[in-house]
């Protein structure tokens, strides 16, 4: 059936069944390839989307229960989300690059909740994004990195 | 023909590999692939110059974080003192006589060989084009060549004129190429080796969800596929039942293939849903049915027999006979599997004139021999584009070429102009084989008056390379080197040796995984030698360096890990403990030091490691430093955690779930020191990775844990 979903700040008419993870229906009704699969049960955090601003696991979340605005990485825009990604740059986090997307909505969505986390908040806002390159070290400094920006 | 048992002989794959020649006809969306403002400039396979002044490098190595793109480019601009944000790095198409891997004599990655190969070969390819745009605005300028300069992507004479590389682009493509265009002296330098001088080339677009990988292809009418395989391994299909699935919004069309029964779906969730109404009924006569416990005392039962002798010194075995004192220790190693973030995946377009295949392939003269093979074609029409895939650590080096293989028959099986992209789920990935074998080694040693007198090993595993195209590669005198490398010969001198090896013969498909044999040799090694030392009274790093006068090298990046880390004992204080491992892999030399304690929950905590490489020329210092954090975090979260297990042959573990992935808070601190060297440039993308389990393992038993005599440390089977 027809399902509405509010994404990046357009509205869209998708034609699939009710339990569609959002993942999919953001990738292949809307095109929107930003977002990766991962593993499919919201263990790897790559599908990480925002809804209403807060991070969820895009590949467990059927289109019928969403109900608020999603963001994807497409449409990150914002100081957090511009201080991350020249974080990232900067110390050039990303190797294969596949969970990066992921990565980078859990870690804009923790600064803008928490401007100067601990090292145990990044571990906490972290923990659910598996990184198998292991570019981890490098997404803390990052992130540190970014805070210090945004403190101006 | 299956994907398991399809197999090219050496002659027709070296013959295909000889004669092919890429099709100047493309299909439409290889077309559609041809930038704007393509280059002006192509004075040889790698270097491509537009009007626009970009130059872009054409990368023969696959990209999936490694770094050849920024490596490669670094080169090019080195030579031709190009601004660094001029640079583009782009795979160049499937062509083994433009693009073979010089170590292998086809186009392929792997063995840590990118940088090795493609120093030489791309520093003269923009040496080349250099003296081309030179001499073209010698001739505009009507100056000697000679007095020309290039500063950051600009050509300079002193009378003030000057102009950007596009000016010339069209000019130079006129020029005959030289053939002996002189390099750089390493003192002319500005990018190679120098800290800061260049970023990641890809980078940026990975950061923002920019770059694409294989899952995002999307063409018109494309479908999605994913295929039910048996789930013990050599299973077939007996008979299926498509009829529920077919009754599933979105999928299209359910076919069996050679591997199992593929599912076509609008899409990858009708394709997933499809699958699971799907009935499959197994025949399971052929398949594999033991599981990792009897395996493993099987594998213990055979390292006490003898077995094929694959290093020896001295008579080890006499001097052991005599000994007041031998000490044993039997290690045992998991089936691992890789489980890059990209499960594996592919795109494939196709009719009677010809096919494009788009993935992320990592052999890719075999793989374009092998959908040319499989869908009849002639290989001159099958063109194969190489995407940037998320990661590998070797599973995309195939060498029974079965995902090239499933990818065409998904494609053929479902017939022309249906453009298919074939997913692998996580489940398919973690359950589909082509593993690190396991292994056991069985150690044997003495020591005597401070010293070690004599050291003898048993291998026990299966071997990836018996029976395939690349026996010859690797296998002589009936042992595959891939199994015994960095155990039949010791960096250590010790006067009485031997490494014996068995093939055990199994029916669950393995594969090697980055750092290949090193990946258990140096756990089994470095805690043994670590033991013996123990044993010997000697300090780990002092005891080690006595034994290593034949290796320089090793020795050079042991002293200096130990001078990073301050090293003064393996007692760190505060409850934590520091070991120390050293392997060579690939050409390349790495020490590591492991600081550990033992966390409130009973698990190692690992809180830094210390890592010293020798990788030759360092082009890129930081590509190399993030490759060994990389390989520190991936072989750390093995050696702690990673492990497939099988139940009467069927893999346990299925997602991230029960496979535990090391994770954010896991990850210890890294120190890297590069040591200098003018040798030429070794691999940094696999030894990284084999030094980090038994230094952890040589902590643990200053911790009074012991050292882990069977991986993962963590929640292990046995």
């Amino acid at each position: 059936m027809a399902h509405t979903l509010t994404v990046n700040g357009r509205t869209h008419s998708v034609d699939v069944d009710d339990d569609t993870p959002l993942l999919w229906a953001i990738r292949d009704n809307l095109g929107l390839t930003g977002t990766k699969f991962g593993c499919g049960i919201a263990q790897c955090g790559a599908c990480t989307v925002w809804i209403d601003g807060q991070p969820v696991r895009s590949c467990v979340t059927p289109v019928s229960a969403v109900d608020g605005k999603v963001t994807t990485i497409e449409a990150l825009d914002s100081k957090e989300a511009r201080a991350v990604q020249t974080a990232w740059d900067k110390i050039d986090v990303p190797q294969c690059g596949y969970c990066q997307s992921g990565q980078v909505m859990s870690a804009v969505a923790l600064l803008k909740d928490n401007p100067k986390p601990s090292d145990s908040d990044i571990d906490a806002a972290m923990n659910g994004n598996i990184c198998r390159c292991a570019t981890y070290a490098r997404i803390r400094t990052a992130i540190h990195a970014a805070a210090r920006t945004l403190e101006g | 023909m299956t994907a398991h048992d399809l197999t090219l002989s050496r002659r027709s794959l070296l013959a295909g590999a000889g004669g092919l020649v890429i099709a100047l006809q493309l299909p439409k969306a290889a077309r559609a692939q041809q930038a704007p403002g393509a280059a002006t400039f192509a004075p040889n396979a790698f270097i491509r110059v537009a009007a626009d002044s970009s130059v872009t490098v054409l990368v023969k190595h696959i990209e999936f974080g490694q770094g050849p793109f920024t490596g490669l480019a670094t080169l090019v601009a080195e030579e031709m003192d190009a601004d660094w944000s001029q640079m583009r790095a782009e795979h160049a198409p499937a062509d083994v006589k433009l693009y073979a891997n010089l170590a292998f004599g086809v186009q392929g990655t792997g063995g840590s060989t990118a940088m090795a190969n493609s120093f030489d070969q791309i520093r003269k390819a923009a040496a080349t084009a250099r003296i081309m745009l030179v001499q073209a605005a010698a001739q505009a300028w009507k100056v000697p060549a000679g007095e020309i300069t290039i500063e950051a992507g600009v050509l300079k004479h002193a009378s003030g004129k000057q102009g950007r590389f596009g000016e010339f682009a069209e000019a130079a493509a006129k020029l005959p190429a030289p053939t002996d265009a002189p390099l750089k002296s390493p003192a002319q330098y500005r990018l190679i080796g120098k800290e800061g001088a260049v970023k990641r080339i890809d980078g940026a677009d990975k950061a923002r969800g920019k770059a694409q990988f294989t899952i995002d292809i999307s063409a018109p009418g494309m479908l999605t596929v994913v295929v039910a395989r048996p789930p013990r391994f050599g299973g077939k299909v007996a008979s299926f039942d498509a009829t529920e699935a077919l009754k599933i919004k979105g999928v299209v069309d359910v076919k069996q293939i050679g591997s199992g029964v593929a599912v076509y779906g609008q899409g990858m969730w009708p394709a997933i849903k499809g699958r699971e109404a799907l009935k499959v009924a197994w025949d399971e006569s052929g398949a594999e049915t033991r599981g990792s416990a009897e395996l493993i005392a099987e594998y213990r039962a055979l390292a006490r027999t003898p077995g094929t002798v694959a290093g020896n010194h001295g008579d080890a075995q006499a001097v052991l006979a005599k000994a007041e004192r031998v000490i044993e220790a039997e290690y045992v190693f998991p089936y691992l599997a890789h489980a890059p973030m990209e499960p594996l995946d592919g795109y494939l377009e196709w009719n009677a004139q010809g096919a494009l295949a788009r993935f992320g392939s990592q052999f890719q003269t075999t793989e374009h021999m092998t959908i040319a093979t499989v869908l009849g074609l002639p290989p001159e029409t099958v063109r194969l584009e190489t995407m940037l895939a998320g990661g590998s650590f070797g599973r995309r080096a195939q060498v029974s070429q079965h995902l090239a293989a499933e990818l065409a028959m998904c494609a053929k099986a479902i017939g022309p102009n249906r453009p298919v992209k074939l997913v692998w789920t996580r489940e398919d990935d973690l359950t589909g084989g082509h593993y690190r074998p396991l292994f056991v080694h069985r150690l044997r040693g003495a020591v005597k008056d401070g010293k070690i007198t004599a050291w003898t090993n048993s291998i026990v595993g299966q071997s990836f390379f018996l029976g395939t195209p690349f026996e010859a590669m690797t296998v002589k005198n009936g042992i595959d080197a891939t199994m015994v490398e960095g155990a039949n010969e010791l960096p250590y001198e010790v006067a009485d040796f031997r490494c014996e090896v068995h093939t055990a013969k199994v029916g669950v498909p393995t594969l090697w995984w980055r750092s290949v044999g090193h990946t258990h040799t140096a756990y089994a090694v470095e805690c043994f030698i670590d033991e013996l030392l123990q044993a010997a009274g000697q300090d780990p790093v002092a005891g080690r360096l006595a034994l290593m006068g034949k290796e320089p090298r090793l020795a050079a990046v042991l002293k200096a890990v130990a001078e990073l880390a301050k090293w003064t004992g393996p007692d760190a204080g505060n409850g934590r403990a520091r070991g120390v491992a050293v392997a060579e892999s690939f050409g390349s030399f790495v020490a590591q030091i492991a600081e550990v304690s033992i966390g409130a929950d009973g698990e190692p905590k690992v809180h830094k490691v210390w890592c010293a490489i020798d990788c030759g020329i360092a082009v890129n210092p930081d590509v190399i430093r993030a490759q060994m954090e990389g390989g520190i975090g991936f072989g750390l979260g093995h050696a702690l955690y990673g492990e497939i297990t099988l139940d009467k042959g069927k893999p346990v573990q299925t997602n991230f779930d029960s496979y535990r992935s090391l994770r954010f808070q896991e990850m210890p601190e890294v120190a890297v020191v590069i040591v200098a060297s003018t040798e030429k440039p070794t691999g940094v993308g696999e030894p990284g990775v084999p030094p980090i389990g038994p230094a952890v393992a040589n902590a643990l038993a200053r911790l009074g844990k012991g050292r882990p005599r069977q991986l993962p440390m963590v929640g292990g089977m046995v």
